[in-house]
């Protein structure tokens, strides 16, 4: 059976070594801060900057007023194109939108003739072109109806709607990128510190040395989950309150130490993944090729960056099974919801079976890598 | 002797001096190595041979001092061009600058065609040298699968395939068995006879083998101590053996005690043997590493496992500390069976594995503390052990110093301390001293004597040192996983007829019955007759980066992990990214806290459940449950309805309708925003239409109409699927292709880049084209998965987009190129390379963010990074439907990227060692 004493001790000696691998340690300082604080400020997929045209063959007063009510930080100033050119244009993805004003729009407007702007997306602008367009939609409806209040008497819709953005009132990307790097930023450096612990071990021949005296794989594997554990959490703690709360200025709406408890259960799985990739692996080299295919699959599963609701359903039911999808969840309930434990156990339970049995299994494996040889 | 030798010298060095870092390797050194004569570079691990010869080779860049080789100073890079042909290097390792992969015939070849021999000339010639070095029955095998001994003849083929006047062989024999090594030595000698013109320059740290030489030239800690014929030195220092030679010339104070080792006898002593193997077999596979070994070891007995590498030593090390399973045969320890798991055993045993296998980033003080205290020992008497052991070891002056920085013979001390930090009844030890200097070596000899005779410890001690046998009381010859013969060393000598214990060890492998291979080679004459001088091809260069891709292409074609991660990494990134990346807002849970309960309301309620982007949920009860069940993510969008709702619609003006949108994603909430604007705005307009009873600016209101191009039923796929493998195509061709540049460093086989005429641009291309091939086979692939997998068909000029894709993986690749030149090991190559190609792949070439919506720093990173305008032609070509004149301008563009990388990459890489 495990003794304490080994395990502690051989995680200590972890502890150790980490401390003096500078490439590491400077990774995984680079990770929890840099890393984090550029990707919360760095993509947003809201509309930021769009490059917009008019073709206008109206040329009258309210068309110049329609072309200058778009204005930074949503939109780049409108250029002027021609009829002639827009597809062109919107081929070499000069532009993303293009609105188009017929002749005689005012007149006709004033006239109370039945009038038609077009707006022309590029559609390929995926993460922009739905909402860009509601904005342009808006922003053109306003102006007219401005303009027609100003001469009539004229009444607005029988329905305006209201929205209010709950839990990130301004819809502040940082807030969401923040928390979606450090969780990617959590399962990369687990995996890599864990793994790369073990294949150093082993690469340096000390793994035998350690099993011909009265240590267990089973002692191994879980100095080095705690160890390497204990620092992603000790960073993460750190992140979150220097970096996110501190520096990005990100308020959490829930407890900071129930999400640090959410982390602890989870680097079970982490680590433990890391142990099974290193196991897998011959080299290091191997390691970090397998390493990059499987955190980034993880990464782009677990509803970080797209919801999960968007994947197909036969997909959205298999990736139930992976805990980083429950930790994305609940990561985002505790930090931006204010979910308390009452909302979130049942994720943690999840989590803490999932990654209980898989790290029995890759002990079992790494157990067995052992006993096969080199 | 070289009586025929031309006279003059083959090389000068004139105050050479070298350091890596903070640590000299040589240190003012000057010798001039007279031509036709075989010289020996004589000393233990670490004192600088490998550095001066790397020296003489061309493979280091001089750092101070001066090299003249073969007539002309080694520092001008045309000089180097123009001897280098003349020059063969032989790196230290066995078969380190051949590739594993590939075979015997493949390895020479790839040789031949760096020295530009015409390719009608190579099968003779390599015939020849495969017949004399007794390799023809295998041309096909991968080096990978021969034994040391073998590598080291197939790295003597390549080293003699182009007809050198100088022969550089860093220590060619460590490792190898004796028949196998004197083989070599026959071989060698051999060729001299043939072409006496040729000089040979030997690195070794076996100093009975230096004994042949014609010269030897002894060095230590980076300085010369003598240069001198062999005869000469011992006369010199009135010593018998060349080893006590190297000794004596050492300066004092790094003699040692200079007493000779003192084995006493050991004392009888009765009981059951402790260690017994019975019939012990390993097999990994179909290779027996170990075949039916029994043998018995007394108590306090040391007893010696002779024999090359891979012989088998290792492995029954391990089967009898339980490290391994035996596959048959039993061992036992002290009379109990070996139990793979059990663990009780260990603790009378100490084990001491090949490698140096401590904590080398712990001090010594911690790497003793931390055994004590995994093997259990009371606090305070392991303080007492501990302090013991430091005295006795030699090591309290080394107490707090990392165990990375100590010298070898340090280092093997501590292993030593360690593996008796418990007091073991038996220690295991696997070649401790390899490697290690003759001083340290009696040393740690000193400490085993005084463990097996003063404590009764059993000493089991594996070796490749002959004279090392000799201080055992018993020893066993192993060979081939076989023992050849097990007695004491005089009965051993005595049997043999002989008192040259190598002599000894090949008398029993001949008793043995040695299987083919190991046979005596053919007499070498035939190496020489392969036709008169060699004629250079036309286009030498082109020889030379076409044998580079050749190799490269076999190398990875028989590597499955990489060949896995082309393939098999591209392909599941594409069905992972394709579903993952959706932006596509659908199924949106809501539910309506509805006060009003009116028909208007049920109405409006109704118009939501009609749409497919939502999906309804049973109504709220109240404001608190609204928060709770937004809360629990049980719903992401909420309305409130508030109690007069439907008469205050009826009765005109304007109504309020507010509704909470979970905000925890700000872009999915934007687009649930704007959904239900455009759910409500739509609900509200019909309400108008039926007749509403005043005039309102809704009904004057122009008609907006967006089309969405390119994309009409605007599904994510059409915009997603085309721009992934344009990162993909990125990201895994630049870390395949950094990842073989970096192994060749990380394995020493860019040695041959260093000393063959290969150009930096030839040895590019040719790693860079294989892997760009296998990157286009990729872009293939992941166009079939789109448009059959996805369905997302491909509208534009399907060619012109294949000649985009062509160009953009020669990018790729020579991005990997660049990378690979500030990376040193595989592992910094492949992190690396994710990191600095995925931010401006995700973030400035327009995947997420459209380039023209870029500014600043963001916009001139995506306009000079090839993935913007690869992402331009694949969504172009795949749902723009661009025709070629459109997609013509990416290529350009792309056109342009890959010669400036490729020249950024050629001045990146060193022409040699640094």
């Amino acid at each position: 059976m495990a003794s304490a004493a080994t395990v502690f001790w051989l995680g200590l000696k972890e502890l150790r070594e980490l401390s003096r691998d500078v490439v590491l340690v400077v990774f995984v300082a680079y990770a929890f801060t840099l890393a984090v604080f550029s990707q919360a400020r760095g993509t947003s997929s809201e509309v930021h900057n769009a490059s917009i045209a008019f073709v206008d063959d109206d040329r009258s007063a309210l068309s110049r007023r329609l072309a200058a009510a778009f204005l930074p930080p949503r939109f780049q100033p409108p250029r002027e194109l021609a009829a002639a050119d827009i597809e062109r244009a919107l081929d070499a993805g000069r532009f993303m939108f293009v609105v188009v004003i017929p002749p005689r729009f005012e007149a006709d407007l004033r006239a109370g003739r039945r009038t038609e702007l077009q707006i022309d997306i590029d559609a390929t602008a995926m993460f922009q072109a739905s909402s860009g367009a509601s904005f342009i939609e808006r922003i053109l409806t306003d102006e007219v109806t401005r303009e027609l209040q100003r001469s009539d008497e004229a009444l607005d819709l029988p329905l305006r709607l209201v929205v209010r953005k709950a839990f990130n009132p301004n819809g502040d990307v940082v807030w969401f990128n923040a928390i979606v790097a450090l969780v990617n930023q959590i399962t990369l450096l687990a995996v890599t510190l864990t793994g790369a612990a073990l294949i150093r071990e082993r690469e340096h021949g000390t793994l035998e040395h350690l099993l011909a005296m009265p240590v267990t794989a089973f002692e191994i594997a879980l100095a080095k989950v705690w160890a390497n554990g204990l620092v992603i959490l000790v960073a993460a703690a750190f992140s979150v309150s220097a970096v996110v709360r501190g520096v990005l200025a990100v308020p959490t709406a829930g407890s900071v130490p129930l999400f640090l408890a959410g982390v602890a259960i989870y680097l079970f799985f982490a680590t433990a993944l890391g142990i099974f990739l290193g196991t897998v692996s011959r080299t290091m080299a191997q390691f970090g090729l397998l390493v990059i295919l499987t955190v980034f699959t993880l990464q782009m599963l677990s509803g970080g960056n797209t919801p999960v609701e968007s994947q197909p359903e036969w997909l959205e039911r298999l990736t139930l099974v992976l805990p980083s999808r429950h930790f994305v969840s609940f990561a985002q309930a505790i930090l931006f919801r204010g979910a308390g434990f009452d909302l979130v156990w049942r994720e943690f339970a999840a989590v803490a079976a999932i990654g209980t049995a898989f790290l029995l299994y890759a002990v079992s494996r790494f157990r067995a890598s052992i006993a096969v040889g080199r | 002797m070289a009586n025929r030798a031309p006279a003059g010298t083959v090389a000068e060095v004139e105050g050479l001096g070298h350091r890596y870092g903070g640590t000299v390797a040589l240190d003012g050194v000057t010798v001039a190595i007279p031509a036709g004569r075989m010289v020996g570079l004589i000393g233990p691990d670490g004192v600088g041979k490998s550095t001066l010869l790397g020296l003489l080779a061309g493979a280091k860049r001089i750092q101070s001092g001066r090299v003249a080789v073969l007539g002309g100073d080694m520092a001008d890079p045309r000089h180097r061009d123009a001897v280098c042909p003349r020059i063969a290097f032989m790196p230290q390792g066995l078969g380190r600058n051949l590739s594993n992969e590939l075979s015997v015939f493949e390895n020479v070849d790839f040789f031949a065609r760096l020295f530009a021999i015409p390719a009608r000339e190579r099968p003779a010639r390599i015939a020849a040298l495969l017949e004399a070095t007794g390799l023809a029955p295998f041309p096909d095998r991968p080096v990978g699968k021969l034994s040391g001994g073998m590598k080291q003849k197939v790295g003597l083929c390549t080293a003699l395939v182009h007809d050198p006047d100088l022969l550089i062989l860093d220590e060619p024999t460590t490792g190898v068995d004796p028949l196998s090594r004197r083989q070599f030595w026959t071989l060698i000698a051999d060729i001299r006879r043939e072409r006496p013109e040729m000089s040979v320059l030997v690195a070794t740290a076996d100093m009975e083998e230096a004994s042949r030489f014609d010269l030897l030239v002894a060095i230590d800690r980076g300085r010369i101590l003598a240069v001198g014929t062999p005869a000469e030195l011992m006369a010199r220092t009135g010593t018998t053996t060349l080893e006590a030679t190297y000794v004596a010339l050492l300066p004092e104070a790094e003699r040692g005690p200079g007493r000779a080792l003192v084995i006493p006898p050991r004392p009888p002593f009765d009981g059951p043997p402790a260690i017994v193997a019975r019939r012990l077999t390993k097999r990994f596979g179909e290779f027996t590493a170990v075949d039916d070994v029994s043998f018995e070891i007394a108590r306090g007995e040391i007893f010696g496992f002779l024999g090359s590498n891979g012989c088998g030593k290792s492995t029954t090390m391990k089967m009898l500390t339980g490290l391994l399973p035996a596959s048959s045969g039993a061992a036992f320890l002290f009379g109990a069976p070996v139990d793979a798991t059990g663990v009780a055993a260990r603790r009378r045993v100490g084990y001491m594995s090949q490698a140096f296998s401590l904590y080398g980033a712990l001090t010594v003080r911690q790497n003793l503390v931390l055994h004590a205290r995994l093997f259990h020992i009371p606090a305070a008497r392991a303080a007492a052990r501990i302090a013991a052991l430091e005295e006795r070891f030699g090591l309290a002056a080394h107490r707090d110093d990392r165990a990375e920085i100590l010298p070898l013979g340090v280092r093997q001390r501590l292993s030593l301390a360690v593996a008796v930090i418990h007091e073991p009844e038996m220690l295991i030890l696997d070649e401790p001293t390899s490697g290690v200097d003759p001083v340290a070596r009696d040393g740690f000899w000193e400490l085993l004597v005084e463990l097996s005779r003063g404590e009764g410890v059993t000493i089991f001690v594996s070796t490749h040192f002959m004279n090392e046998a000799l201080r055992c009381d018993r020893i066993s010859l192993m060979h081939a996983g076989r023992v050849l013969a097990c007695d004491t060393p005089a009965a051993l000598l005595a049997a043999a007829g002989t008192d040259d214990f190598e002599e000894a060890f090949i008398h029993a492998m001949a008793d043995a019955a040695e299987p083919a291979g190991a046979a005596a080679p053919p007499p070498a004459a035939a190496v020489l007759h392969h036709g008169g001088p060699v004629r250079p091809p036309r286009f030498p260069g082109l020889t030379r980066l076409l044998a580079y891709a050749h190799r490269e292409a076999l190398e990875i074609l028989r590597d499955p992990v990489r060949l896995a991660f082309a393939f098999g990494g591209a392909l599941l990134l594409m069905v992972v990214l394709g579903y993952g990346i959706t932006t596509d807002v659908e199924h949106v849970r809501y539910a309506a806290f509805d006060q009003d309960r009116s028909p208007a309301s049920r109405d409006l309620v109704a118009a939501f459940a009609g749409s497919r982007s939502f999906t309804g949920r049973p109504d709220l009860a109240d404001a608190a449950d609204l928060e709770r069940r937004l809360r629990a993510n049980e719903i992401s969008l909420a309305f409130e309805i508030p109690p007069q709702f439907g008469r205050d619609l009826a009765r005109g003006g304007t109504t309020e309708l507010s509704v909470v949108v979970d905000g925890a994603n700000p872009a999915r909430a934007e687009t649930i925003a704007a959904y239900a604007t455009s759910v409500v705005a739509g609900h509200a307009a019909d309400a108008v239409r039926r007749g509403s009873p005043l005039p309102r600016v809704a009904a004057r209101l122009p008609a907006i109409e967006p089309r969405f191009l390119y994309n009409p039923a605007f599904e994510s796929k059409y915009a997603i699927v085309p721009s992934i493998p344009a990162t993909l195509l990125m990201l895994l061709p630049a870390i395949l292709t950094a990842v073989s540049v970096v192994r060749e460093k990380e394995l020493g086989s860019i040695v041959n880049f260093y000393v063959t005429p290969t150009t930096r641009l030839e040895f590019l291309l040719g790693k860079q084209l294989p892997t760009a091939v296998i990157a286009l086979v990729a872009y293939m692939l992941l166009v079939v998965v789109a448009v059959t997998l996805f369905g997302v068909p491909l509208r534009g000029h399907g060619p012109m987009l294949t000649l985009c894709a062509c160009l953009y993986v020669l990018a790729t690749t020579a991005i990997g190129l660049v990378i690979a030149s500030f990376t040193s090991s595989q592992v910094a190559a492949v992190f690396a390379t994710a990191i600095v190609t995925m931010l401006p792949t995700i973030q400035f070439s327009g995947l997420f963010q459209p380039v023209s919506t870029l500014v600043g720093q963001a916009r001139v990173v995506g306009t000079l990074w090839p993935t913007t305008y690869f992402l331009h032609a694949s969504v172009g070509a795949f749902t723009k439907g661009l025709d070629a004149p459109l997609l013509a301008a990416d290529a350009l563009a792309l056109a342009a990227f890959v010669p400036v990388l490729l020249a950024i990459a050629r001045a990146l890489l060193p022409r040699q060692e640094v």
